[in-house]
């Protein structure tokens, strides 16, 4: 794993006027990886694929593609080919025609660009598609077009701008496994710009999340999930209940921070005690008890304001005396043993092992 | 297409407005119809009863060498000046779509102003230039004339249809390898012959039947409708009828044609496999 990086930003900044949407950025694309970059609109997520795609250029800094810088490089002569998140098909032209248009760019005879686009339009399965017009595909078959249309000329990189954005739920789940599928097969590098959590989790091996033009995290989707590093990452998440507080030792000089519903025992985190920092607890590692329970765990009441059901599992909704929503994942078998009902107090507790200490 | 509830419509209103279409269409297509009517009629004066069918009009149209002259500077100005204003129309309509620069909302301005100056004035005012340097009277004055006006409705229709492109398709050409003349050649254009034809038609339509400018800069070199004026200013006759039919079908045609494409914009479709 201690290979070149085949792209790297160095000190990247692109500002539009005065607007800066990417602040000054180092980032690493390793050979072969499915890389997400996540995060809402206007984080700079699309700025960065475009500048690596060479339709924006940088602000500052230098992007390397396999060790040369590319800045100066117009599109047409950089191998980064991208999937559009409007696929950008071309209407006037055939399924085939669009497949073959990179290579007919490149200057490829046509009897050979034909093969080379009809192997590629078998592979993603829309052969017998390929003298139709644009227009009378599905979703599905759009997309398979378009990356058949970047593929063809086999790149190292490959670029997609949500593709998958337009498609109904179940479509995207399975593009989610051919994607996946073809990255494996194909050992070429995937950068993939989504706001959806669930498609980066679900194809990625590493997630970079951005914010406001910087990178707030960037790690495996397991690391990002159970640790998320600062406060946005886990309130992007939005699957850990967050308490922000001050750093302290208790009585027995264990770490704890003190919060506005309570003061609650750290495990082993430790940060200089009067420092800001936010608890974050997973909302799957939060117990409900109609009782409270015995010392050693972290507690708090709370009363029922909601409840939400999404097929395997409930979302409970409480709120703390002090005004704080908690919310609590329970699978079905879980809340037999409760007697929940809107409006009723419960004792919630987790332990200190799933606490999970972020900065700002 | 339209499942709506009968019941949602008042019958008074939607009959009153049926007949105040056709009272429109009447109102407008009446005197050209009595003109295609009377073009045919054998008696020398427009009058009713008809006094038979006969094509003699036509026939003493068509053997007038003056007409045929007429006929053939109108066409040899339609087809330059459709060229020459379409070319010129989309790289307006194309420079409006691709960039944003200072002054943008002004250069649009005047790029669409020529259609809106009085003909008289436009007439008047291309004869001073033109005459000024010693074009004047040359077909070519009513060339340059021609697409002056013509040229904005060239850049509009191709305007419209750029609108409708996908802002990414040319990004996306140029991140598959085509430099941006390939990509020109090879997307925008394509993606946008159906408004190039249709420019091509609409520009040819304007100029044939454009009568003040070129009464004013033709000189010697008179186009068909300069023509009819001639006819009409030294005798009524049903040659007048005769040639306005004529002008008249040509001039439908070709905005037919145009509207059919423009209409129809994902129709053309497959005639540009390399």
């Amino acid at each position: 794993m201690t290979q070149d990086p085949l792209v790297s930003f160095e000190g990247v900044a692109k500002r539009f006027g005065t607007y800066t949407a990417v602040q000054k950025m180092d980032l690493d694309i390793r050979q072969g990886e499915f890389l997400a970059l996540m995060g809402s609109s206007g984080c700079g997520k699309t700025t960065t694929l475009r500048m690596l795609a060479g339709l924006e250029a940088p602000s500052e800094g230098i992007i390397r593609l396999s060790g040369k810088p590319i800045n100066d490089l117009p599109s047409w002569s950089r191998d980064t080919p991208m999937v559009w998140q409007s696929l950008a098909l071309f209407p006037f032209l055939s399924v085939i025609e669009n497949v073959e248009f990179a290579l007919k760019m490149r200057g490829m005879g046509r009897a050979e660009r034909r093969a080379r686009a009809e192997q590629w339009l078998d592979r993603m399965q829309i052969a017998e598609f390929a003298d139709r017009n644009i227009s009378q595909l599905s979703g599905g078959q759009r997309q398979r077009v378009a990356l058949a249309r970047s593929l063809v000329v086999e790149p190292q990189i490959l670029l997609l701008d949500e593709p998958l954005s337009a498609l109904d739920a179940a479509l995207k789940v399975r593009m989610q496994s051919v994607l996946k599928q073809l990255q494996r097969e194909t050992g070429i590098t995937f950068v993939y710009v989504t706001h959806s959590q669930s498609e980066a989790f679900s194809m990625a091996d590493r997630v970079v999340i951005m914010s406001r033009g910087r990178i707030e995290q960037i790690g495996t989707p397991q690391e990002i999930y159970r640790t998320p590093r600062t406060r946005f990452v886990a309130d992007f998440l939005g699957s850990s209940n967050i308490f922000p507080g001050t750093l302290q030792a208790d009585a027995q000089g264990r770490a704890a921070i003190a919060t506005d519903s309570g003061t609650f025992l750290l495990d082993g985190q430790h940060g200089a005690a009067g420092q800001a920092a936010s608890l974050t607890v997973l909302d799957t590692r939060m117990q409900v008890h109609e009782q409270r329970p015995a010392p050693g765990v972290n507690a708090v009441e709370a009363r029922m304001i909601g409840e939400e059901f999404t097929g395997a599992t409930a979302t409970l909704y409480f709120e703390t005396p002090r005004g704080q929503e908690i919310r609590v994942q329970k699978s079905h078998e879980d809340l037999a043993d409760l007697s929940v009902a809107m409006g009723r107090s419960f004792h919630l507790s987790w332990s200190p092992a799933d606490s999970h200490l972020v900065h700002e | 297409m339209s499942t709506e509830n009968p019941a949602n419509r008042n019958p008074v209103v939607n009959g009153a407005l049926k007949l105040y279409v056709v009272l429109a269409y009447l109102f407008v297509f009446a005197p050209i119809l009595a003109s295609f009517v009377f073009s045919f009629n054998a008696d020398r004066f427009p009058s009713i009863p008809l006094g038979g069918f006969s094509t003699e009009w036509y026939r003493a149209v068509a053997s007038d060498p003056l007409v045929w002259e007429g006929l053939r500077n109108t066409l040899l100005v339609g087809v330059v000046v459709s060229v020459i204003s379409t070319v010129l129309g989309f790289g307006a309509a194309y420079t409006d779509y691709r960039y944003n620069f200072l002054g943008k909302q002004i250069y649009l301005a005047l790029a669409l102003l020529p259609p809106t100056i009085p003909v008289v004035i436009m007439g008047l005012a291309m004869l001073a230039f033109l005459s000024r340097v010693n074009l004047s009277g040359d077909a070519l004055a009513v060339i340059i004339a021609h697409v002056v006006i013509c040229s904005p409705f060239a850049m509009a229709v191709i305007r419209l249809r750029l609108s409708q492109m996908d802002p990414s398709l040319e990004p996306a050409a140029w991140n598959l390898g085509a430099s941006e003349w390939a990509a020109m050649r090879h997307v925008v254009i394509p993606f946008c012959r159906p408004a190039i034809l249709g420019a091509l038609f609409v520009t040819m339509a304007v100029s044939f039947d454009e009568f003040a400018i070129a009464w004013f800069v033709s000189g010697l070199n008179e186009t068909l409708p300069v023509k009819v004026l001639g006819f009409l200013q030294g005798q009524v006759s049903p040659r007048i009828n005769a040639i306005g039919s004529f002008v008249f079908v040509t001039t439908m045609t070709l905005l037919i044609l145009a509207q059919l494409l423009l209409g129809r914009p994902d129709a053309t479709k497959k005639e540009n496999a390399s």
